[in-house]
């Protein structure tokens, strides 16, 4: 069983690093994931995010958004550094991040099309907008594009409904998206 | 009829630059915190609210005013005020434009809900595809702590409180509140037993409310204009207004915000401009999908808590999606079904195999190999996970399916005998990958 007792909340901003600084990403192959990952400017920002909550584990979203957002994706040894950062086990953060969906364990495309496909956007013609970037891209759910370019997703509700069918790029919400539209779309993004 | 889209919460929605804090401000935004903060008691505060008969809008519709009396007034333990805005619930997206639009109502309102439970620090859950609004919210959270709005001494008084968001990474569970409490605790985002609730111990094991991000924003108002002045709109039981989503083949889906009791096809005949293209609605699903569909003979019943189930169904999160008659039914519980299949948290036995069975129940359906008892077995599949699942998704994943049976058999019987669907417009590309696949 994966839950202990919590320690005790302290006051927001009282919360300490698990790991003294120099000792955190001693042993993580630096050059796996760069100077710039393991540097001092993503060192402080995951710091920050620890020192937001009274817990330390509760920093582990903020830190795999901090370390997705700079790599594009999760490979294990930015699991490893996030387990650091907020004192957690390896096998814990794994366990952690195959549960959320939005957590890139492969790398994706620059542009990441997710398209919603729950009722509200089917009704109005998600499935049909899928198959066409399907055919246009020449990839399937989950595939990315030989250039790099474009990774497709099936997901669900995206909470735009009145605006169905809806595609979320990267972070960016498109509604009302139809054939003509996301062939404009496409052409912009490079 | 009236350009504004609410009497309330959706009144100024659309004035220009309400997200920044100089406008909210001469809308007369954060005028109650000078009036409450150290004027009026906790306990005050909460007997407004509880004379106001402010209910849930995330869904369960529970009380918000006893949820807040269950927090212990004695306790060494810090106590939190967590606002859910995981809005995931499928033919939902009120939060979502109420937050873009108006972050500051929200924060005032988590303000009151603090000083109401004299809890100092309160996080905002979103959902992880929100990332946009997390940086509107995190611009008016700053904005608020430079005019000595949050942090210490708020408005002049005694009284500090500090917001703190939280975004998600994509998990309908976490809507959930005691999956959401396992979520930013740091954990998988898998429910939690109740009792204990949130309230004597939730986050960090310690007093905490949830509330949906509606019920905050009605807080500032109640606490302005008092109760009397809440039940103006609404029901005896169900005072105030909702905010509908409204989805599928109707001229004008949006949100709409009404006092609850409107008849839901009111709504969607007056504010929705009725069905487009000439299309005949089939069926309404009145409150998101996890709630019951309701035939196109009972679309008179209100939109309020008790008329709805009264009618058999629930008001739930409000989301409401228009099944229009050329629709096969079969096939919409089927991309419903899948749904609850994917975000299934596997932790229950019934809701986790449930699920999966009766996606593969229905992938028979579909694909014309049903067989006479398949749809016996939906319904004692869904009546098994019904009141047996460890959290109310496995009863969101049941309901809808026995509605669907319940008033729509014959189109499943069709399923059976004919092999394929009674009406379908979309079949030809509808897509939806093998049970078991990775989602």
């Amino acid at each position: 069983m994966s839950r202990t007792n919590p320690p005790l909340p302290r006051e927001p901003g009282a919360g300490t690093p698990a790991m003294p600084a120099a000792d955190r990403t001693a042993w993580v192959s630096a050059e796996l994931l760069g100077p710039v990952v393991t540097g001092d400017k993503i060192r402080k920002e995951m710091e920050q995010a620890v020192q937001r909550y009274p817990n330390p584990r509760s920093a582990i979203l903020p830190v795999l958004w901090i370390l997705q957002r700079e790599i594009g994706w999760l490979p294990p040894a930015a699991l490893q550094l996030a387990a650091r950062a907020v004192g957690l086990p390896e096998p814990e953060v794994f366990g952690i991040a195959t549960f959320y969906t939005m957590f890139n364990l492969k790398p994706v495309g620059r542009h990441h099309l997710q398209v919603c496909m729950t009722l509200s956007c089917s009704l109005m013609g998600a499935d049909r907008l899928f198959r066409h970037l399907e055919r246009k891209l020449g990839i399937g759910h989950g595939e990315t594009t030989p250039d790099g370019r474009f990774t497709l997703r099936r997901v669900e509700c995206l909470a735009a409904c009145g605006g169905g069918p809806c595609m979320q790029v990267n972070f960016d919400y498109r509604e009302n998206v139809d054939e003509t539209q996301v062939d404009r779309l496409l052409e912009t993004l490079k | 009829m009236s350009t504004e889209r609410g009497p309330l919460l959706f009144k100024d929605i659309d004035t220009p630059d309400l997200a920044t804090l100089d406008v909210y401000r001469k809308g007369g935004g954060y005028d109650v915190l000078g009036e409450v903060l150290g004027n009026k008691t906790p306990d005050e505060c909460i007997d407004v609210v509880k004379a106001a008969g402010l209910r849930g809008r995330g869904g369960a519709g529970f009380p918000t005013g006893m949820k807040w009396s269950f927090v212990p007034k004695q306790t060494p333990k810090a106590k939190y005020v967590v606002c859910n805005a995981d809005e995931s619930e499928p033919g939902t997206f009120k939060d979502r434009e109420l937050m873009e639009k108006n972050p500051h109502l929200l924060i005032e309102g988590m303000i009151l809900a603090g000083w109401a439970i004299q809890s100092h620090v309160g996080y905002i859950y979103l959902r992880g595809e929100f990332e946009y609004i997390q940086r509107i919210l995190d611009r008016a959270i700053a904005d608020a702590k430079a005019a000595k709005l949050l942090g210490e001494r708020i408005a002049g008084s005694d009284f500090r409180y500090d917001i703190v968001t939280h975004l998600g990474a994509g998990a309908y569970i976490c809507g959930e509140e005691t999956a959401l409490l396992s979520s930013l605790e740091g954990y998988r985002g898998q429910p939690r037993l109740k009792p204990p609730f949130p309230a004597v111990e939730g986050l960090y094991a310690s007093p905490t409310v949830v509330n949906n991000v509606e019920t905050l924003m009605n807080v500032p108002h109640i606490l302005k204009h008092g109760a009397a002045w809440f039940r103006q709109w609404g029901t005896e039981k169900s005072p105030g207004t909702k905010v509908l989503s409204v989805s599928g083949p109707v001229e004008r889906p949006g949100n709409y915000e009404v006092s609850m009791g409107l008849p839901l096809s009111r709504l969607l005949n007056e504010q929705c401009g009725g069905m487009r293209d000439g299309m005949k609605v089939k069926a309404v699903i009145p409150g998101g999908s996890s709630v019951p569909l309701l035939p196109a003979d009972m679309l008179d019943t209100g939109l309020d808590f008790e008329s709805m189930a009264a009618a058999g169904t629930m008001l739930g999160s409000g989301g409401v999606i228009v099944i229009d008659d050329q629709t096969c039914i079969v096939d919409a519980l089927y991309n419903i079904t899948r749904f609850y299949e994917h975000e299934s948290c596997g932790k229950c036995t019934p809701c986790r195999e449930g699920t999966y069975w009766m996606s593969e129940v229905f992938e028979r359906l579909e694909s014309g190999h049903g067989r006479e008892r398949d749809i016996d077995l939906l319904w004692d599949v869904s009546d098994n996970i019904l009141g047996k699942s460890f959290c109310a998704l496995g009863d969101a994943a049941a309901m809808p399916v026995m509605g669907a049976i319940k008033h729509f058999r014959p189109e499943f019987e069709h399923h059976v005998q004919h092999k394929r669907c009674l009406v379908n417009r979309r079949k030809p590309e509808r897509v939806q990958e093998p049970v078991g696949a990775s989602a």
